[in-house]
């Protein structure tokens, strides 16, 4: 229903409204604003603990900020935090991964709770990140940069309108970075939205179009 | 309605979702549950650990208190709760620890799902590889107390509704302790006062299983704590995890 | 920016300048009633028949262990104002509920214990309502352990308040299944108080000062909520200013 109510008025796909979040003493987000439309990608930079994690984790509505709010399609994100999670995919520096699973399964679980997947899909994603080889192989005897491609994987099966990724070329050689280039510019063709929390360059095949620096 | 064109926002929502079916909140769960499981069976070496921590503790009473069988007898209801408990609090601290850490329970948190149901189904894995053994190994303890073979049927029975309890409870000071790097002995403070109704009833109905007399009045009691555990501390367990997580 | 600030804290320099002008209020006529009841009480009020003066501790023991609970019901009341309305004054409310409802448990303990001395001739006896008080004081220790745990105050805060309303569940849950325990291992319950046939120059005094003990324990609550709300608000700029005035 919240499509019909946007057919009428033309809105934003991800809005956020003079964030202000502190921890403890720190004021860590201090007015953060942005517009973010369909197709777009919003890229977040900042040193180290400027706070882009948590911005992410505001975004996606796991933190609470004491002033402003979220909106997608115009609407407060609070107002139904379940359906706003079914149309989001956050990707955190670590992987959602059990070593004693192998690659497979993990994936099978991990997407398997959000919707139903087949196994076909999963081999795919996995093949298509690079990551086919390791299909039946523990995610304990994968390198940093495997679990990573098992991860992008995930995110290949998901097919959320809204990524928030938090670094995610971190542990990738450029064949990786490639990839992950490559699933977000798809998500964006498709009128997906990103944010994207990094300091690193982006593949060049993602062209952002917004950069939001944050000051620590 | 639905006869309209659909408009571009609706057709490029429909792509991306992919035609994908969001899974029920119950498919959810029980894979979950599968997961947890399936995890448990890779490290069984772990699965033996409450077990043997229970068997310890029974075997520690003869030799403190006396070899005694008819002594014994008169503690064993005591002791085998006692046990219970401790093994029980023992597992709790990796019910959901993991999780925390590789970010898992995040990905619970933000899959659209319900977390409560999800939380349920992990402690319902939680139960059946920790509570339900404990049940069935009870009466070996039992005998090994002196206790008579015809009251192993209500020692399992009262067992089993008591674990379900403290699974539950324990499940929500599991949670409340996530964020700490330490929590044991802080965990053992939230869950045991807790957790001594359950004590106190699944004692008495031992006893009184033992005795070999009526045990239902204490077991409805029992029961209607496992259903109120069940009923909520679910939802505790997901406010808590949310905390965690902010 | 400046408003954002200002909205922030506006209720916390009020509540602390509110705290502090209704102290006054509560402390005195709480230390009149308490004197007063404890005069009257261990002073004029007559012997007990069957347990002679030993009686006159009830005029401690009783209002601190009526307070125990009651503070704990204060507390688990503002943590969950806290925690649903996401109100940080409420936290430091029940933050500062803890420690006192804590000793009040201790008093009636202690006094308990006491008593416990003459009347059976041990000072620990698994009476219900000691066995109800002890296993309060535990949840008091957990609810500050649980605070004590975490470095951010928000999470501290938050999940403490959790554990609060889970334990104002339990409370009766507990109670009641402790007095179901004593009840079958017999033990006639010790300290049945409140008869109707307690006679009046008795019964005034404990009324006094359960007036008087429920009054000192909001002055104090008052004192600890402004330190609590001093230190955790210590970065903010009315502090300054409020202090040099």
């Amino acid at each position: 229903m919240n499509l019909r109510d946007s057919r009428a008025v033309p809105v934003n796909h991800l809005e956020a409204e003079n964030l202000q979040l502190w921890r403890g003493d720190r004021h860590v987000l201090k007015g953060v604003g942005f517009t973010l439309s369909r197709g777009e990608c919003l890229q977040v930079t900042g040193t180290n603990g400027a706070g882009k994690t948590t911005l992410l984790r505001t975004l996606c509505g796991l933190m609470v900020p004491e002033e402003g709010r979220v909106l997608r399609e115009g609407r407060d994100v609070r107002a139904d935090l379940p359906a706003y999670h079914s149309s989001l995919m956050y990707l955190g520096h670590e992987a959602p991964l059990k070593a004693d699973l192998t690659a497979r399964e993990n994936l099978y679980y991990w997407i398997g709770v959000r919707r139903r997947v087949a196994g076909a899909e999963l081999d795919a994603a996995l093949a298509r990140v690079g990551a086919g080889a390791c299909c039946e192989r523990l995610v304990r005897a994968l390198s940093a940069g495997q679990k990573r491609r098992v991860a992008l994987a995930g995110l290949a099966l998901m097919f959320a309108p809204l990524w928030l990724l938090d670094e995610p070329t971190t542990n990738l050689d450029a064949e990786g970075q490639q990839v992950v280039g490559a699933l977000m510019a798809e998500q964006l063709a498709r009128g997906g939205a990103i944010v994207v929390a990094t300091h690193q360059q982006l593949p060049a095949a993602v062209r952002v179009a917004q950069v939001l620096e944050l000051a620590s | 309605m639905q006869a309209q064109a659909p408009s571009p926002v609706a057709t490029a929502a429909a792509s991306l979702s992919g035609g994908t079916e969001v899974a029920p909140a119950l498919a959810a769960a029980r894979l979950a549950l599968s997961r947890d499981l399936t995890l448990a069976f890779r490290k069984r070496g772990q699965l033996i650990q409450p077990l043997a921590f229970f068997a310890l503790v029974t075997m520690l009473f003869p030799l403190a208190v006396s070899p005694e069988l008819s002594r014994l007898r008169a503690i064993a209801p005591g002791v085998l709760w006692v046990a219970a408990l401790l093994a029980s609090l023992l597992a709790l601290e990796f019910l959901f620890r993991d999780d925390a850490y590789d970010g898992t329970l995040e990905q619970y948190a933000l899959s659209g799902q319900s977390l409560t149901w999800l939380l349920f189904a992990k402690t319902a894995a939680h139960w059946l590889l920790t509570g339900l053994p404990l049940a069935l190994m009870a009466p070996l303890a039992a005998m090994s107390l002196g206790v008579a073979a015809a009251a192993v049927p209500g020692i399992v029975l009262v067992m089993v509704v008591g674990t379900v309890a403290l699974s539950l409870i324990g499940a929500i000071g599991a949670a409340l302790t996530l964020g700490m790097k330490r929590s044991g002995a802080l965990l053992a403070l939230l869950t045991l006062p807790l957790s001594l109704p359950v004590l106190i009833y699944g004692a008495r109905a031992t006893e009184l299983a033992i005795g070999g007399t009526s045990f239902i009045a204490p077991l409805e009691l029992l029961a209607a704590l496992a259903v109120l555990a069940v009923t909520l501390a679910p939802l505790a367990a997901a406010a808590a995890v949310r905390i965690s997580l902010e | 920016m400046r408003w954002t600030w200002f909205h922030r804290l506006a209720s916390p320099p009020y509540l602390y300048a509110l705290a502090a002008r209704l102290t006054p209020w509560f402390a005195w006529p709480a230390a009149l009633l308490i004197l007063g009841g404890l005069y009257a009480g261990l002073v004029l009020a007559p012997p007990d028949y069957q347990q002679g003066e030993g009686f006159r501790i009830i005029y401690v023991h009783v209002p601190s262990a009526w307070m125990s609970l009651m503070v704990y019901v204060t507390m688990g009341v503002a943590a969950a104002v806290g925690l649903i309305w996401r109100m940080k004054v409420a936290h430091a409310v029940a933050a500062s509920c803890a420690p006192i409802g804590a000793s009040f448990t201790v008093a009636a303990l202690v006094t308990g214990s006491l008593w416990g001395k003459p009347m059976w001739g041990t000072y620990w006896v698994w009476d219900p309502r000691l066995t109800s008080e002890l296993i309060l004081l535990f949840l008091y220790l957990g609810f500050m352990g649980l605070r004590a745990g975490f470095d951010d105050t928000q999470r501290a805060d938050r999940s403490a308040a959790l554990l609060a309303i889970v334990g104002m569940v339990n409370v009766p849950i507990i109670h009641y299944s402790v007095i179901w325990w004593n009840s079958l291992h017999q033990g006639p319950s010790v300290m049945r108080l409140g008869k109707p046939t307690m006679p009046p120059a008795m019964l005034v005094p404990l009324l006094v000062l359960l007036l008087g003990f429920t009054l000192f324990f909001a002055a104090v609550l008052l004192v600890r909520v402004r330190a609590e709300i001093l230190q955790r608000e210590r970065a903010a700029r009315w502090i300054g200013e409020t202090l040099r005035a």
